[in-house]
């Protein structure tokens, strides 16, 4: 039996290889009249985020980070630590959980749960693999883009909340730098929006697919494509609030920024939702860019690697693996360059970011009327 | 999703909407006030995913929690003595708000139940929204939407007159 044919086998569970065919079955699951498949689609990107962000996060981002600073890292629990994030956490469930007294305490309460939620929302669109979507909307890039604005309320209540200058300016910094980098990130989509002709997120994946692989992806596709893919990749380092624009948690100058005031697992919950929007922004890049849960690899004559290397678990191996890369990247980047100021923020943001957003918002649009 | 559930969601927006409506009015703080206004927001997003308008749903929460709410968050955390409760109108006209409120919802209820069209489209909305509205907004309703992105510019131009730093008046000083 060749490999071509064992990738043909498929598990009763799996269903076919019909687009949606697992969250489709998982959504028509009912326990009586509790609709318990809908429960289960909601789950899994959750304990995804919180698997991803015990392991890649927070150990990965620990060791990687050692590594490019030539120190060993995370060494004592375990071998090579591996351990270190789960005595992380069971240091962070043993702490007391303060309120300071003259904080707000509705707001400092409800502030990491609007800022969770928003990122996790954004997760709802995510094609994880050609089989499973949470919701397949057909505004899905759209709702991507725009669910953010949650995160922005939840920061502000959150900095707001912790009654601290600290955090307050934090979270005034955060606001700033969302808002307006929002506006090159969105154009810079609209690019990779253009040439699909849909945003539909599964309808964004299929169109880039085919039998050479990368040559289908939308960064291959057109020659402009590498700038909207760059400015959407810098607008959404801002956007999580990732270094070098990671002056809302200036450690030099606010002490955390709107997390100063935090602990315990407020402090956890809080950074759970920076590694979903940080999973989330590499996801969509990945998808809007790199043709998300598609085989890079092309087929080589009768070696059909695209072939083998596709269907609904190799999808989701794709984009995960896509998006950790990215992930990977915003580490690098992290302990590679210096913070900006604040001014030179923004005047990245509205003077160079901007206007090379709409510069290769046209090109598209020409190249896609103009060029077959 | 069978039908119970779809209800019992829908009855859980709307009182996430309402409650939070009543909230955003009745508070005596108005930081609550202007923060419960994105459950508000939110749940009339959901309302609108259940009337199939699944583009405007996502305008909503772009547009009013994105640009207006986080533009009021400001406006309240720059205003003064925001934790005095103490902010009243001196002015109080009972009788006149009152029959204002029962003229309003008289009208509302009674052009509510005189115009019978309030059923359930027997045709399904099929494929996606987004073409047709963009097809739409650039052919017949082009002039509104030409005449609207006039007025943004116009207003972000003045905005960018007003925050101009002021090299005359800086040197007068």
């Amino acid at each position: 039996m060749s490999i071509a044919a064992i990738s043909q086998i498929r598990l009763p569970f799996l269903m076919g290889n019909n687009l949606n065919a697992w969250s489709d079955a998982l959504a028509g699951l009912t326990l009586s009249w509790f609709p318990l498949g809908l429960v289960i689609i909601a789950a899994i990107p959750l304990v995804f985020i919180a698997l991803y962000a015990l392991t890649y996060g927070v150990y990965g981002e620990r060791k990687i980070s050692a590594f490019m600073q030539d120190r060993l890292g995370p060494m004592e629990v375990g071998k090579w630590g591996i351990l270190q994030t789960l005595a992380d956490i069971l240091k962070l469930l043993q702490k007391e959980d303060i309120v300071p007294t003259s904080a707000d305490k509705f707001l400092f309460v409800v502030g990491p749960g609007i800022l969770f939620v928003g990122s996790f929302l954004a997760f709802a669109v995510l094609p994880f693999s050609p089989a499973f979507i949470g919701a397949n909307l057909n505004v899905g890039l759209f709702y991507a883009i725009g669910i953010v604005a949650l995160e922005v309320v939840g920061i502000l209540a959150a900095g707001w909340g912790s009654n601290n200058k600290w955090s307050l300016y934090g979270a005034v910094r955060s606001v700033a730098q969302i808002v307006s980098y929002e506006i090159p990130a969105a154009i810079a989509l609209l690019c990779g929006a253009m040439m699909a002709g849909t945003l539909d997120m599964q309808q964004i994946n299929v169109l880039q697919s085919g039998p050479y692989g990368f040559a289908h992806f939308y960064l291959f596709q057109s020659p402009i494509a590498w700038l909207p893919f760059l400015i959407y990749f810098i607008a959404s380092l801002a956007e999580t609030n990732r270094a070098p624009f990671d002056i809302p948690e200036a450690e030099s100058e606010l002490v955390a920024g709107y997390f100063t005031e935090y602990s315990g697992m407020k402090f956890a919950v809080i950074f759970l939702a920076e590694y979903g929007s940080m999973f989330m922004v590499s996801a969509i890049i990945s998808i809007v860019f790199l043709g998300g849960w598609n085989s890079p690899l092309p087929n080589l004559g009768s070696v059909a690697l695209y072939d083998w290397t596709s269907g609904p678990v190799w999808g989701a191996f794709w984009i995960i693996s896509k998006g950790f890369f990215f992930i990977f990247v915003q580490m690098w980047l992290r302990w590679t360059l210096p913070r900006l100021r604040v001014d030179q923020l923004m005047y990245l943001c509205w003077k160079v970011l901007t206007p090379f957003a709409f510069i290769s918002f046209v090109l598209t649009a020409i190249w896609e009327i103009y060029v077959p | 999703m069978n039908n119970a559930t779809f209800v019992t969601i829908f009855y859980i927006f709307a009182a996430i909407t309402v409650f939070s409506a009543a909230f955003v009015v009745f508070s005596k703080n108005v930081i609550y006030s202007a923060f419960a206004l994105l459950f508000t927001f939110f749940g009339a997003a959901a309302l609108y995913v259940f009337l199939s308008a699944d583009f405007i749903a996502v305008t909503q929460i772009v547009v009013y929690v994105g640009g207006i709410l986080v533009l009021l968050l400001f406006g309240v955390m720059f205003t003064n003595s925001i934790m005095q409760a103490d902010l009243k109108t001196d002015v109080l006209h009972v009788v006149p708000g009152t029959l204002l409120l029962v003229a309003t919802v008289g009208g509302l209820l009674f052009t509510f139940y005189t115009t019978g069209t309030w059923k359930p489209s027997e045709v399904q909305l099929q494929g996606s929204v987004v073409e047709r509205i963009g097809i739409e907004t650039m052919s017949r309703y082009v002039l509104p939407f030409e005449m609207a992105s006039i007025l943004l510019l116009a207003a972000l131009i003045g905005a960018a007159f007003l925050a101009r730093y002021d090299n005359v008046h800086n040197n007068e000083h």
